[in-house]
């Protein structure tokens, strides 16, 4: 499995904005677990995948240069929960940036339903010292996002008429 | 100008935020580490916050000078070395009474150090419109 909690960027616009959505399916082992007979998406993984939108939102800002990593939850609530069946809508903006790190503001939901908003610091780190630190699995994560982007290119201009902004 | 009682109210705020701790407990005296229980990503996020609630730019290591903190020169077993001392004075003038050799590293950074730091930050910015 991949490491891999949002299925399509919608919109993006650098420095600014990212909107991406997640479909929840049953076909995703946890939600077996997470809760026998009542399956719901865990809330960690809501987590993720604003992180995830809000990371590409930060490394973008510098050409994927560096690792970005999820280093501090300041704020979150849930409200709601995701079932499968649910697409859930992450929408990310950049408060902070700078070259040591960045804080994004975001929510998820599904439809008008909010099930949950969060404010994350990330920790930037030059592509040198992150290798060092975490290896391959860096640069396997790395080209897994990058090859999510341009998946989201190819599958927004197929299946929409006008190209989700990827300026 | 706010006063030094001004700054120290907002700095409290601002703490309290960052670090989800109580007002009564960001004393002046209060250390960040020790104390407050911030790891070294908080700062990052309260350098973000300064920034914010005071309306100025803190450069990288200004305020909390980390990479000073990483060199084995200036730190041994948790504590200042004469050196680290000596460097963390010149780094740090706002805080040079507080800083001397021995010092634990959780016990360097304190509230009160972040007061004075914003407040000569805050004369600075006003002696150069002036």
């Amino acid at each position: 499995m991949r490491w891999i909690w949002i299925d399509r960027i919608e919109e993006f616009r650098s420095r600014e904005y990212a909107r991406s959505v997640k479909n929840v399916t049953l076909a995703e082992e946890h939600l077996h677990d997470h809760f026998p007979g009542y399956p719901v998406m865990p809330t960690s993984l809501i987590v993720e995948g604003l992180a995830q939108t809000g990371g590409l939102l930060v490394g973008e800002a510098s050409g994927f240069g560096g690792l970005v990593v999820l280093a501090k939850l300041s704020r979150v609530t849930f409200h709601d929960y995701a079932l499968p069946g649910d697409q859930i809508t992450y929408e990310v903006r950049l408060k902070e940036l700078r070259p040591e790190g960045a804080v994004v503001e975001g929510t998820a939901r599904v439809g008008e339903k909010l099930l949950a908003e969060a404010e994350i610091v990330f920790a930037q780190m030059d592509a040198q010292k992150a290798a060092a630190i975490v290896g391959n699995r860096y640069s396997n994560f790395r080209q897994d996002m990058l090859d999510m982007i341009r998946i989201s290119q190819t599958t927004s201009t197929a299946s929409n008429s006008e190209p989700a902004g990827t300026s | 100008m706010p006063t030094r009682e001004e700054i120290f109210q907002k700095v409290q705020e601002t703490l309290v935020d960052a670090l989800v701790v109580e007002p009564e407990e960001v004393t002046r005296e209060a250390t960040l580490t020790g104390d407050l229980g911030a790891e070294s990503i908080d700062f990052l996020d309260i350098v973000f916050r300064l920034e914010k609630a005071f309306n100025i730019k803190i450069p990288r290591g200004d305020l909390f000078p980390e990479e000073v903190l990483d060199d084995p020169k200036y730190v041994a077993d948790g504590k200042l070395t004469a050196e680290g001392a000596e460097e963390l004075k010149r780094r740090m003038p706002w805080a040079a009474d507080h800083i001397r050799e021995g010092l634990e590293i959780q016990d360097l950074f304190t509230v009160d150090m972040i007061v004075s730091f914003i407040e000569s930050k805050l004369n600075q910015m006003a002696a150069s419109q002036n």
